[in-house]
């Protein structure tokens, strides 16, 4: 669905992403771990249009969209979760969903999808006339990745969900990021807590300054020595 | 009292005014953290693109209103386009030498081509030349004009921003123009809307203005526009409500210091209260004081 090829990213004179290249299938959910400034957030940037690379191809579902505006991959069907959850402070919990659905005309259908988020997230139905900005972290969280369900993507980027939230908070956000790929969204996830992430994922590559230098199923990378060390704890 | 009645009145008149033209630098500065300095000779162009509606063809107030609303807007829009667009990843200092530059540019093209010289709008006739009294109060047609169509346009903008889809994303754009482009949003689209908007209400300004206190000239728009921006920051930059309530609060405090002391100190009141504003609530009225991010 989509692959990644041989993609080079600079921010002036650092080289941020060297060269790196993945695919992620229909249906699957796949993580990029690794440690702070590996790159990861940068890719997923560099995924949905935010950030320019500087040689390389993207390609969605045989699509070349290396040049493609981030409201054009939009409308194909990629739609990011930021880092930091981003919410529209300001604005309320509703706008803030209605807003995720920018793109598309068809009201009854963003109604269900609404009637959708809810379902995944009671909680946001509860709190949708309140501002953004009052929620806790943990329903920041849900609010963004709500938002960004809101525009019926085909694939889901998902940035560091699990950042600055309690242990039994995390576990319920996969359990949910778990469903909406049941539901039949692939889920291109970034993670530091690199224990869930291979615990939920199908695929997951590491990533170490710029490049990715492991790659193989959850399973395999959480009995691997290396990964142990490094990000398991252990 | 009659005078304090008659003082305010010619206040919110006045007031209006400063109102129209803080809303473009609030909303401007909202959407691109940018004090667009060339926002006053947008307004000072609006007052001359009335005249010329007005004198050279002869044309109505409104109508001549309408034009000059549809011309500021291009103007707006260019020179969002031309000046402002190529510098979007400059630094914010880059962008503000720009923009007294453009501010510049246009008030001596302007003296070029029309001369320096004060211009007087033509007298009016009709309803706007009529006036009434209530007890010794004087209240001009001009006046209740300026006034009305001034919340016409307030009315109309929070409509906008609040309920139309290109309201929303100027929303979402201002507090974060990141996120606002994962949604699908056009960000640049966007912020030609923002200067469109504000520049047709700095035209509608000038006009009024020129039937107001009749004379125009080339650089008309450089102490209204300081004392528009005093109402911006007054209100907390970058909320609407705020540069209305600033723009009134301007107005009124300037004819009450003109009406009761010496007109002198008129505009060393309104920068007074700058100065007040920045030391004692830096974010301005309604604005929450917020850390830079870094």
């Amino acid at each position: 669905m989509l692959e990644i090829k041989n993609i080079n990213v600079h921010f002036g004179v650092i080289h941020a992403l060297k060269g790196i290249s993945f695919t992620v299938n229909e249906g699957e959910i796949v993580t990029l771990i690794g440690a702070n400034g590996a790159g990861k957030t940068t890719t997923l940037r560099t995924i949905s249009g935010l950030k320019k690379l500087t040689s390389g191809n993207i390609l969605f579902e045989g699509k070349d969209i290396t040049h493609a505006s981030a409201q054009e991959r939009v409308k194909l069907g990629i739609s990011q979760s930021p880092e930091g959850r981003r919410v529209f402070s300001s604005m309320t919990v509703l706008e803030n969903l209605e807003l995720g659905a920018f793109l598309r005309k068809d009201k009854k259908k963003i109604s269900d999808d609404l009637k959708m988020v809810y379902e995944h997230f009671p909680i946001l139905a509860d709190r949708r006339k309140q501002a953004a900005g009052t929620l806790s972290g943990g329903e920041q969280q849900m609010l963004a990745i709500g938002r960004a369900l809101m525009s019926r993507p085909r694939l889901l980027l998902l940035d560091e969900p699990s950042m600055g939230l309690a242990p039994l908070l995390v576990q319920e956000i996969f359990n949910i990021i778990k469903n909406i790929n049941k539901t039949g969204t692939t889920i291109l996830l970034v993670e530091q807590n690199a224990s869930m992430a291979l615990q939920v994922a199908d695929r997951a590559y590491v990533m170490e300054t710029g490049s990715i230098v492991l790659s193989g199923t959850g399973e395999e990378l959480m009995q691997s020595e290396d990964i142990k060390k490094a990000y398991l704890g252990g | 009292m009659e005078q304090f009645f008659q003082q305010t009145i010619n206040g919110i008149s006045l007031g209006s005014i400063y109102a129209l033209i803080a809303l473009g630098y609030t909303m401007v500065y909202g959407i691109i953290k940018l004090i667009n300095f060339a926002h006053s000779d947008v307004y000072m162009l609006g007052a001359y693109f009335g005249y010329v509606c007005m004198t050279s063809f002869k044309l109505g107030f409104l109508p001549s209103l309408l034009i000059s609303m549809v011309l500021c807007t291009l103007i707006g829009v260019m020179i969002e386009k031309i000046a402002y667009k190529p510098l979007r990843n400059a630094t914010r200092i880059a962008v503000l030498i720009t923009a007294i530059g453009v501010s510049l540019f246009l008030e001596y093209v302007t003296m070029a081509i029309a001369g320096a010289n004060v211009r007087s709008y033509p007298p009016q006739t009709g309803i706007l030349d009529q006036s009434f009294n209530i007890g010794s109060i004087n209240i001009t047609m001009q006046q209740i004009i300026i006034v009305s169509i001034t919340i016409i346009l307030m009315v109309l903008l929070q409509f906008i921003v609040k309920k139309t889809r290109i309201g929303k994303a100027m929303r979402a754009v201002s507090l974060d123009s990141d996120a606002a482009e994962l949604m699908g949003i056009n960000v640049n689209t966007t912020i030609s809307f923002t200067f469109a908007i504000g520049s047709a209400l700095a035209g509608a300004a000038g006009i009024m203005v020129g039937i107001y206190y009749n004379s125009i000239n080339p650089l008309m728009g450089m102490l209204p526009g300081l004392k528009a921006f005093v109402a911006a920051v007054f209100g907390g930059i970058g909320i609407i409500p705020g540069a209305m309530i600033g723009g009134y609060f301007i107005g009124i405090v300037e004819v009450l210091v003109s009406g009761y002391s010496n007109s002198m100190y008129r505009d060393g009141v309104v920068f007074a209260i700058l100065i007040l504003v920045l030391i004692i609530k830096p974010a301005g009225l309604l604005g929450k004081n917020t850390r830079e991010k870094v």
